[in-house]
């Protein structure tokens, strides 16, 4: 609920500095426009694309699989599938924490479950086409490998923390 | 031309077809995240891309340098922050928002920034996690993820080569 009041937010603050600028310059509010449209008809092609594939990746990977798999294994390969799984997925916030918390109490370790939320967030193998074409495919791979190994990084520095705090 | 822009959503529609023969149940429940998405993807990238739009016609060039472009320091670090932490959408959302930053000669790092923030330390999602994980969690994720974003921005700065990022920063003006 709070992404929507954020959402709302964004809205509110778009709206009026879209006003402003529709009381200050007609011609550049115009132009404005013409560029936020320009950049939808850039990202729509690729971006229906990429939620196609995140629809067909979760009907076979739903959260109860999910919750099986990284439940299921412990130690150094739980971290690691944890870390691929969120990787690969672009599961909307409000079905990836409460699964997380799952999880969590299913007994999964901090360590795993942390490696699967930071993967996810930050690491996009399915937004991987999109990360290319916007910059190229040197930058889109650096990125998404240098995240992946270090939310791994992330995962064992909470695991070890919560170990102890 | 049309058709090749399409390709990729052609294909994925095409192999949405043949899982609803394989298996019915696993097609709808396809179908039911890929409306979901959609619905997000309206609900969410409009306002961006208003905002984004007035932001290439108002703000000069030379006042999004001296924020953050190069030599912005510290400035232009927090500015990425901030823009990528007050983010609302999916990661994919961030990457428009990248191009009219290079339009307007971001720094590259501070870009990074603003893409890792956006993933990783959006507010929306931050307050989603401390109900769901705990506040420990959520605070000692965030806490790493700071010196760690700056880190891979910085890593990113020296294993991208100068002549690419200028090449990535001319495409990101044709558009």
């Amino acid at each position: 609920m709070g992404n929507y009041i954020f959402n709302g937010v964004i809205y509110l603050i778009a709206i009026i500095f879209l006003i402003i600028s529709l009381v200050k310059s007609r011609a550049k509010t115009k132009q404005a426009l013409l560029k936020a449209w320009n950049s939808f008809k850039y990202i729509l092609p690729m971006l229906l694309g990429v939620i196609l594939l995140v629809g067909l990746i979760l009907s076979m990977l739903d959260t109860n699989i999910i919750s099986r798999i990284i439940g299921e294994q412990s130690g150094i390969s739980g971290v690691l599938l944890a870390s691929v799984i969120g990787s690969v997925t672009l599961i909307p916030g409000f079905i990836a924490f409460p699964t997380a918390a799952l999880l969590l109490q299913g007994g999964a370790g901090y360590t795993q479950i942390a490696a699967f939320v930071q993967t996810l967030m930050m690491v996009g193998i399915v937004t991987l086409p999109l990360e290319i074409k916007y910059f190229n495919t040197k930058v889109a791979i650096t990125r998404n490998v240098l995240s992946f190994v270090f939310s791994i990084g992330v995962a064992y520095f909470i695991g070890f923390i919560l170990g102890i705090w | 031309m049309f058709l090749k822009q399409y390709l990729f959503f052609i294909i994925t529609l095409i192999l949405l077809g043949i899982l609803f023969i394989f298996n019915f149940d696993a097609g709808l429940k396809a179908t039911d995240v890929v409306i979901y998405s959609f619905k997000e993807m309206l609900l969410v990238l409009p306002p961006i891309f208003i905002l984004i739009g007035l932001l290439d016609v108002w703000i000069p060039k030379e006042t999004m340098i001296r924020l953050m472009g190069e030599g912005s320091g510290i400035k232009g670090i927090l500015l990425a922050f901030l823009f990528g932490t007050v983010a609302a959408g999916p990661l994919y959302a961030a990457f428009p928002v990248a191009i009219v930053f290079m339009k307007k000669r971001v720094k590259f790092s501070n870009i990074i920034i603003l893409l890792c923030a956006w993933g990783a330390t959006k507010i929306p999602m931050l307050l989603f996690e401390m109900t769901a994980l705990g506040f420990k969690f959520a605070l000692l994720r965030l806490a790493i993820n700071i010196p760690v974003i700056i880190l891979i921005a910085y890593l990113m700065g020296i294993l991208i080569k100068k002549d690419e990022i200028a090449a990535i920063y001319e495409k990101a003006n044709d558009l």
